[in-house]
């Protein structure tokens, strides 16, 4: 009989006790009541564990680099020991054909039934050949593994939008996995560059506790995690509220801790939970550092620049500006017509009223 | 009286004018010119803030209230707008007129031209209207009606943002204005350029309804005030041409 996670856990040397506070801090994570902390246990002694096959494309692997690093040091252990990490090139110990050959056992053995990790995206330019895996463009694996998975978790903002490599000109033709493979499976985008350790742990535990995802935003993405700003739980935000800005980063009003509004932080238009749950066990976020957030978990951003600017660039007018920029350019100019055609109204006019004399 | 009969013009204000503009409508043309005036000047200070205040944050609340005339503004804007449309289907046929251009008409469209051989100052007099000459219409459809709902959506998608999941603005219009534009800052930079599209309809819509006042063969400013859209000579209107 396959092992449940329990078991793994215990076999790791995990206490009971240990295990129990686990769950309950995952049930807290989750935003669940705290009775889901039994349910969470009960689920972990009593179902087998579900692989998980964690591919990896264009990518840094700041993904795997955040999940690692996981806060809670029992979560990191809990969530690895429950991960089947047979492949996961970065941290597997096979190497080679023997590497590959892993993909096609888990394939065959859990056919339909594990889960598909994606960390970074496939390049469909020049046939595929800007990420080869194995002597195969990464999109033909992606692909096969796709078939033959349950569901698909997109990690990070190059699984889930494209990220860097999708920026432009983006000359690899990167794009995320809902756009680089045909499926039918479900995908669930975790985006941010990295995402936060925690969230990522608490969507794989959510999914294999509950053998469902978490309920989803209408981009595809976890609602406990990513339905509000980092805005909206700033804790520089009465700064904002009350007008204080910084102005520059070596102002009196950043030394003070001001709204880094003024200087391009993008904490308004980004869906990420950095203002709750903080990064390095709750250390801290860029914002806390004094930088502005520069909306890592947002489509595009890359291409959504400055980031030390509140007004975005705009490109598609020909020339670089903003929206004031075009605005008061194209305000300058309707209004000098507008006085060049009432003059020479006026001209007429006077001619007309001459002429009636 | 031998006098004014000598002067054309003068025998004009013996024509009958003709009530256009019923109150409700004259009423909501003021209020939405006021509430677009505030929503620009705050827009403006949301996206480039005013010089930082200093102290503790606890002494000011200055961004809070320019934010809160914004929001203000813009409620009292879409209720306008949707009082508006209402206004549509039960004021005169003059309250359609914005709305409904007749694109597929003939003489709508040799209107148009004639129009702007007048403004290209080519035709040596504009054609009298009751209600919105021609190209008039089209302006008021294409950059007022559609820049007002452009600015309605995107601005309380924006504001569904702030106020939340499960606010009214964030279930109407957030969950598919964001994902429609690509992200949040999308919205944004769109909304703002917005704004200005709004300022260059309110700047064209200015200047042109002050010079018709003058040089047209009816009157345009007053009319907005009173109502009644007088004459300045006594040939036939050419409505629907």
């Amino acid at each position: 009989m396959t092992e449940t996670f329990y078991e793994v856990m215990r076999r790791q040397g995990i206490s009971r006790r240990s295990f129990l506070k686990y769950c309950s801090l995952t049930a807290a994570a989750l935003g669940l009541s705290p009775s889901y902390a039994g349910e969470i246990a009960k689920a972990m002694e009593t179902k087998p564990r579900i692989p998980i096959l964690w591919l990896h494309g264009l990518e840094c692997t700041c993904c795997s680099e955040s999940f690692i690093r996981s806060a809670h040091p029992l979560a990191k252990d809990v969530v690895l020991s429950m991960v089947s990490l047979d492949y996961d090139d970065t941290i597997m110990a096979a190497a080679g054909h023997q590497a590959e050959a892993i993909i096609e056992e888990t394939i065959e053995k859990y056919d339909g039934n594990f889960i598909l990790a994606v960390e970074g995206n496939a390049g469909l330019n020049q046939e595929g050949m800007n990420c080869i895996i194995g002597g195969k463009p990464f999109q033909n694996q992606l692909q096969h593994a796709a078939d033959h998975c349950k569901a698909i978790i997109s990690w990070g903002s190059c699984a889930s939008y494209g990220c860097v490599q999708a920026a432009a000109p983006n000359p690899t033709q990167a794009v995320p996995t809902h756009k680089s493979i045909k499926t039918s499976k479900p995908i669930i985008k975790v985006p941010g560059c990295p995402p936060i350790a925690e969230v990522m742990t608490a969507v794989i535990t959510y999914i294999l506790t509950f053998e469902k995802f978490p309920e989803l935003d209408r981009q595809g993405r976890p609602k406990m995690f990513y339905s509000q700003r980092i805005h909206d739980k700033c804790y520089r935000r009465p700064h904002f509220d009350a007008g204080q800005f910084v102005e520059k980063f070596d102002d009196e009003g950043a030394r003070k801790g001001y709204c880094l509004y003024k200087v391009g932080c993008k904490g308004p238009t980004t869906y990420n939970a950095c203002s709750t749950i903080r990064w390095n066990e709750g250390t801290s976020f860029p914002i806390q550092a004094g930088h502005g957030c520069i909306g890592c978990s947002e489509d595009g951003f890359w291409d959504k620049g400055s980031w030390y600017a509140r007004l975005t660039d705009i490109h598609q007018f020909g020339v670089e500006g903003n929206a004031d920029d075009i605005g008061g350019t194209a305000a300058a100019v309707v209004g000098t017509a507008i006085a060049a055609h009432a003059a020479v109204s006026a001209v007429k006019r006077a001619q007309k009223k001459k002429e009636n004399v | 009286m031998s006098l004014s009969s000598n002067i054309e013009s003068h025998s004009a204000h013996s024509e009958p004018a003709v009530y256009v503009y019923e109150a409700p409508l004259r009423l909501w043309h003021w209020i939405n010119a006021l509430a677009i005036v505030v929503l620009g000047v705050t827009g403006y200070f949301v996206g480039s803030p005013l010089p930082a205040m200093s102290g503790e944050a606890s002494d000011h609340f200055l961004m809070g209230y320019i934010r809160f005339a914004h929001f203000a503004a813009a409620y009292i804007l879409l209720i306008g707008f949707i009082g508006r449309v209402y206004w549509a289907f039960v004021g005169n046929h003059h309250a359609r007129e914005i709305f409904l251009p007749p694109l597929l008409s003939k003489d709508f469209w040799s209107g148009v031209i004639h129009e702007i051989k007048w403004y290209a100052f080519i035709a040596k007099e504009p054609r009298k209207y009751t209600g919105h000459n021609p190209l008039a219409v089209l302006f008021m459809h294409f950059m007022f009606v559609w820049g007002m709902l452009f600015m309605i959506v995107t601005g309380f998608a924006l504001y569904g943002e702030g106020a939340g999941a499960g606010s009214w603005a964030h279930s109407l219009f957030t969950t598919w204005v964001i994902p429609l534009f690509g992200q949040s800052m999308d919205v944004h930079t769109w909304h703002h350029l917005g704004m200005w599209f709004i300022i260059l309809f309110a700047m064209m819509h200015i200047y042109v309804a002050i010079r018709e006042d003058i040089m047209s063969r009816q009157s345009l400013v007053s009319a907005m005030i009173s109502g009644w859209r007088t004459f300045k000579d006594k040939r036939d209107v050419d409505d629907g041409h």
